[in-house]
């Protein structure tokens, strides 16, 4: 049994030796010339990319020393779950405070816990930062509520597209918020979506969607809504029985 | 020796001495002979994972039923059509189980949710690797002859690209891949023949260059050649890294072959843009919606307009005054391709227009650029180079012709072996690895490669490999059934008078009939059922935009009123929607009941005002068309019939099908309809 356990030890490293030959080797020993006191982000964080590929944007954290001031050639080092790559995953601060990696994410949908972290003088100090990775049925349902939905759902305007958000009476939420989507269950939203406002006792204003979208593009949309909601999704799941 | 006979014969003592001794030792060797084949299953790597897939789902409140649909030893998904042997779900048991959501540890994960059964495609289709081995290691990584590694999550849509030639909503990176192939020329030096026997086809335009000296100089042409980005950071030409010398050359080469165009300057009554307003020329610009189809940088260095044509930051290093002139006159003489309308400007608004123009440009572009007179040995060797360089595979040009398959055939490049494949060191070996490197770093190859450079981000270079992965042996031989065509273009022309002129407007470079044309602006294979005849005839003499959003929109062109008479009479008559009846659909006229039903529906029922404005004072929805005269502008049988379906009508819109009963749609297209101009435009 003993030796069995072993193999299998020895078989899941040989695993995980694998999976972590696709990080980036260690960069060739940076020099730090600098410490810094503080870690924060400047651009990069929460963002939402198909699982495997690279984010749109790099990563950019900025070292501080006490008085807030930019501190240059301050060592950060990027830290992530093992299938996620940064390219570098060590960096030195430029003449700005600033450390700027590109991230590739991992393979499995969700959201990635990432770190950046500089040594500091008394301790090391971190930052943490989230990034969400869509699969397959989660990007689908991007496009989907890009194309459909976004304009009434989301209050940014971009320079193709203005958004209608202000112009209604009655508030949708942003597909984000999830303080107030994740109480409402799938089967409810399945509702709203598929037969609009009223389905909900709710307002006319969000149109029904059952002769507009196939049913398992409703669902690819809420596989997608439960993925970006802030705070995170947590399913009410099986409660499983302990034996 | 003697020690030895004697140990041997000693042995054949102790184990065959007596017929008992034998038959027991015999049976024993058999035995051990026996158990070695479940003994090796049993210490084999994939044994170890089912017993961990057991254990996993031990405790877990579904244990019985996935216990129950445990499959033990060697699985395997047998597709003689698709040639797939897979024995993956040897150890992905969890696969199919959808209550294994929460489980991350790999091999048991569940698959995510696809809209293909797993038992109809098998794993290695989208996923490569080894289908038949049963190690991890044969079959995820193995790099040897004949076999592939498993594709990285990055290119899997490839896999989706082997049956679906079409466009699917939830693969934009092989769309984005596909499109690139055509829009960036490579498919103009490498065939890329389908499944379905047709050959992808060039998108980009690239211009002629048979009468290059008419629109530009040698030194133009020189330093474009020697980095088109410096020109224009939105250009598809590639850098060949050309030297100065080449560059000169393969100039002096294009000037001196190039002939005069005759019709170029003939049509040109020039007017002069002295002492009009100093603003007149970018409001002209402006109302002209130039910018819908071109790009300025703005002073912030991002790029403002459409990419259908050519970037104009730096216009005026380009080309010469009186060709500009002559071109914004009427595009069509120098080029009758083109994608640009002939405008119809008259002699003051071309001279505005050009003056504008030849006012973009960078007094530091080129400057220090001063060729000598050509030798004809140089015009020889720029020729030469040409040829060599495969110019001619784009742009046509006097003395050197199309040259036939110039570059690598890529119909199967998705299946090309590793073995045939020559790494550099460092790089990872698999195929995606080398295809990237390929398109980035063409010439790091070796010295004497021809595949220039091109500008891409990791994103269009990502899309760009992953449209090629799926150009696989497996896509050309799969079963025809399961193969999802193409959307193509047709070659559909209007006829007469009108076509003509449909043809000088490119209504096509933003419309699309009938199959041919572009989504930028609406399709009007259905418009003659659609709209009234007077508000056609008023909008093509003033198009006032029907979406506030919209930030493209439909320029004006002078038509003279006869042309526009004929243009109009022929969109009512020719295209006309079978399944609209004009018989049976709403009156235009109804009673006060009927109609004030109508609003009713409109602003409680299905809450229009959400997304269209039907009363400027209390509307406020901005995604849909305006409504505040849709009674004067849409006829009553169109709006009846949208309001029923209106993706049966327009494919693909946006506006929800509200499953409208009968009665709701009538109700809804008399308030609709009483909804009119007031005789004067609202200008907007
Ligand atoms: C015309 C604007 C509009 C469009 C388009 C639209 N919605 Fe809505 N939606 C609303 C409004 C307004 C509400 C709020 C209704 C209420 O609270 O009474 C809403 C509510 C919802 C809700 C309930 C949670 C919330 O935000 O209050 C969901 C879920 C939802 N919409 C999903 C969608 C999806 C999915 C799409 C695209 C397929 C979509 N909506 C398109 C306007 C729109």
């Amino acid at each position: 049994m003993i030796r069995r356990s072993m193999a299998y030890a020895a078989l899941l490293l040989m695993g995980v030796g694998t999976g972590c030959k696709q990080k980036s080797a260690p960069s060739p020993a940076l020099k730090p010339t600098a410490i810094g006191a503080a870690i924060t982000e400047s651009s990069g964080g929460k963002q939402v990319g198909p699982t495997g590929t690279a984010l749109k944007d790099p990563l950019v954290v900025q070292v501080n020393d006490e008085q807030g001031a930019a501190v240059a050639g301050a060592l950060v080092d990027f830290h992530g779950p093992a299938s996620v790559r940064f390219e570098p995953a060590s960096v030195l601060t430029d003449s700005s405070g600033q450390a700027t990696t590109a991230v590739v994410l991992g393979t499995i949908s969700g959201r990635y816990q990432l770190s950046a972290t500089t040594p500091g003088k008394a301790h090391a100090v971190t930052l943490q930062v989230a990034e969400t990775a869509l699969g397959y049925q989660q990007q689908l349902g991007s496009i989907l509520a890009d194309k459909y939905c976004n304009r009434c759902h989301n209050p940014e305007s971009s320079a193709e597209r203005v958004s209608n958000y202000d112009n209604l009476e009655v508030k949708p939420h942003p597909f984000t918020e999830g303080d107030t989507l994740n109480k409402i269950s799938d089967a409810d939203l399945m509702a709203i979506i598929q037969h609009g406002g009223p389905a909900l006792s709710r307002s006319a204003l969000m149109p029904p969607y059952a002769n507009t979208l196939s049913s398992a593009e409703v669902q690819a949309i809420i596989a997608y809504v439960r993925v970006v909601s802030d705070p995170p999704y947590r399913p009410a799941g099986t409660v499983y029985e302990q034996k | 020796m003697q020690t030895v006979k004697k140990f041997l014969s000693s042995l054949w003592q102790a184990l065959f001495g007596d017929t008992m001794r034998a038959f027991g030792v015999v049976s024993a060797a058999l035995l051990i002979a026996l158990a070695i084949a479940p003994a090796k299953d049993h210490f084999s790597e994939w044994h170890g994972y089912q017993g961990r897939y057991l254990s996993l789902i031990r405790d877990r409140g579904d244990a019985i039923s996935l216990r129950r649909r445990v499959q033990p030893g060697i699985q395997q998904t047998w597709l003689p059509e698709l040639g797939v042997v897979d024995r993956c779900t040897t150890c992905h048991q969890g696969l199919k189980e959808s209550s294994l959501a929460d489980v991350h540890t790999q091999p048991f994960r569940k698959h995510p949710a696809i809209p293909h059964s797993l038992d109809g495609f098998g794993c290695v289709t989208c996923h490569r690797g080894q289908g038949p081995a049963t190690t991890v290691a044969e079959a995820h990584y193995s790099d040897r002859a004949g076999e592939d590694p498993i594709l990285p999550a990055r290119y899997i849509e490839s896999g989706c690209g082997q049956c679906h030639q079409n466009a699917l909503t939830g693969t934009p990176q092989l769309n984005l891949g596909r499109q690139m192939l055509a829009r960036y020329g490579c498919v103009s030096c490498h065939s890329v023949k389908l499944p379905d026997g047709t050959t992808l086809t060039a998108s980009d335009n690239p211009p002629s260059l048979e009468h290059i000296a008419d629109k530009t100089t040698r030194e133009w042409i020189f330093t474009w050649l020697k980095d088109p980005q410096a020109y224009a950071a939105s250009a598809t030409m590639p850098n060949y890294k050309l030297n100065d010398a080449d560059a000169s050359d393969i100039s002096a080469f294009l000037m001196s072959s190039s002939t005069q165009h005759a019709g170029d300057t003939a049509t040109l009554v020039t007017a002069s843009a002295k002492n009009v307003d100093p603003t007149a020329g970018a409001s002209l610009y402006g109302q002209s919606f130039c910018a819908t189809c071109h790009a300025v940088q703005n002073a912030a260095g991002n790029l403002v307009g459409g990419d259908v044509g050519p970037e104009l930051t730096r216009i005026g290093n380009k080309v010469k005054p009186e060709w500009l002139q002559a071109w914004i006159e009427n595009p069509r003489t120098y080029d009758s391709k083109t994608l640009m309308p002939h405008y119809r400007f008259t002699p003051q608004q071309v001279a505005i227009l050009a003056d504008f123009l030849k006012n973009k440009s960078d007094s530091d572009y080129g400057a220090n650029v001063h060729l000598n007179a050509a030798t004809p040995l140089q015009i020889a060797h720029g020729r030469k180079l040409v040829a060599e360089l495969g110019c001619a595979a784009c742009h046509k040009m006097n003395g050197v012709s199309k040259p036939e398959n110039f570059a690598p055939d890529l119909s199967r490049i998705g299946s090309k072996p590793l073995a045939q494949l020559i790494f550099l060191p460092g790089m990872e070996h698999s195929l995606p690895s080398y295809i990237t490197r390929k398109i980035k770093q063409p010439r790091g190859f070796g010295p004497g490669l021809k595949m220039p450079q091109f500008t891409l981000t990791n994103a269009q270079t990502d899309a760009l490999t992953t449209a090629l992965m799926a150009l696989t042996e497996r896509s050309q031989s799969m079963p025809a059934k399961l193969r999802v065509a193409a959307v193509r273009e047709s070659n559909y022309q209007p006829a007469g008078h009108a076509g003509k002129l449909m043809t000088e407007l490119a209504c096509f470079s933003c419309h699309r009939i009938n199959g041919h044309g572009s989504d930028m602006a609406p399709d009007l294979t259905r418009e003659g059922s659609s709209v009234q005849r007077q508000w056609l005839d008023d909008f093509l003499k003033n198009p006032n935009t029907l979406r506030p959003s919209l930030i493209r929109r439909m320029p004006r062109f002078n038509l003279s009123d006869s042309d526009r008479k004929e243009l109009t009479d022929y969109i009512m008559v020719a295209y006309q929607s079978p399944d609209i009846d004009p018989d049976t659909a709403p009156s235009a006229t109804n009673t006060p009941a009927t109609v004030e039903h109508g609003r009713q529906l409109f602003y409680s029922k299905y809450a229009c005002q959400s997304c269209h404005i039907a009363d400027t004072k209390t509307d406020k929805g901005y995604i849909g068309p305006t409504l505040t005269q849709v009674g004067s502008r849409l006829t009553p049988a169109w709006i009846y019939a949208w309001m029923r379906n209106p993706q049966a009508l327009r494919p693909g819109t946006m506006e929800p099908n509200q499953n409208l009963s009968d009665e709701d749609a009538r109700a809804l297209t008399a308030f609709l309809m009483t909804l009119k101009s007031s005789g004067k435009q609202e200008t907007k």
